[in-house]
């Protein structure tokens, strides 16, 4: 069975997410959970660390596009950064890089707060 | 004519089996010659098909038959995916834009993109209530 896990940090106002295992159809609805629950408490400044991410199929870049207009309507973002290039290849081909900061560290995701 | 290697998995549809169904493709995936990079696409591919048939033929019923067949012939790879759920029609098929996607909080319809983007040949065949999808990819 895939393995998914979260764990997460605070940076002031920012949360960061460090994410863990395999993004699937079957793993997506612990993202998804997380992050309404981030919404619910208005902590919606978000960055995901993915260096621990081995894989995603578009179910999990589902969980990112279903939330980020109400993110981004709370006047927040999800950042995202230290994607593996395996991983990062799956949001290029989808576009995502185009509608989303992907930044390469995660000091540098934090910054596109301020 | 050039010999003919095959593996085949039959599996029950539910996310639970994805692991295993994206191990088992990887695996022979790897053992037919392919790079690290075909791996991982040949790999998300059948993840893709099989989310939705689990999604959509089957509609989240569990327990439902899924057959994934792997066949090397020559430098290509045929996946065959079998099953008996409602049939996909890819006339209807619309390729989603992410502005689109957003704005109207959807956010289904790009497993088949990414098929049609990394596989170099994708078809559905429909016969007496068994949907087949065929898709290749050359080494």
């Amino acid at each position: 069975m895939s393995k998914f896990e979260i764990q997460k940090r605070s940076h002031s106002e920012v949360t960061i997410l460090d994410i863990y295992g395999e993004l699937d159809a079957h793993t997506a609805p612990v993202l998804e959970k997380e992050l309404q629950q981030l919404i619910e408490k208005n902590f919606v400044h978000i960055v995901v660390n993915g260096s621990g991410l081995e894989y995603i199929s578009s179910a999990g870049l589902g969980v990112f596009m279903a939330y980020i207009e109400d993110i981004r309507s709370q006047s927040g973002d999800i950042k995202i950064s230290c994607l593996k290039p395996k991983v990062f290849n799956v949001f290029d081909l989808l576009g995502f890089p185009t509608l989303y900061d992907i930044v390469d560290n995660e000091d540098e995701a934090i910054t596109r707060f301020k | 004519m050039p010999s003919i290697k095959e593996h085949t998995l039959h599996i029950s549809a539910s996310t639970e089996e994805l692991e295993v169904i994206r191990t088992f493709v990887a695996d022979h995936a790897r053992e037919f010659g392919f790079g690290e990079a075909e791996i991982s696409d040949i790999t998300l591919c059948v993840d893709e098909a099989c989310t939705n048939i689990i999604k959509h033929a089957y509609q989240w019923k569990k327990g439902k038959p899924i057959h994934i067949q792997l066949a090397m012939k020559g430098n290509e790879m045929l996946v065959t995916i079998i099953d008996e759920g409602k049939p996909f029609d890819p006339d209807k098929y619309e390729v989603p834009t992410l502005e689109e996607q957003l704005s109207q909080k959807k956010r289904s319809g790009y497993g088949i993109l990414l098929i049609r983007k990394l596989m170099d040949h994708v078809e559905y065949l429909n016969r007496r209530s068994r949907n087949e999808i065929r898709m290749t990819k050359k080494r």
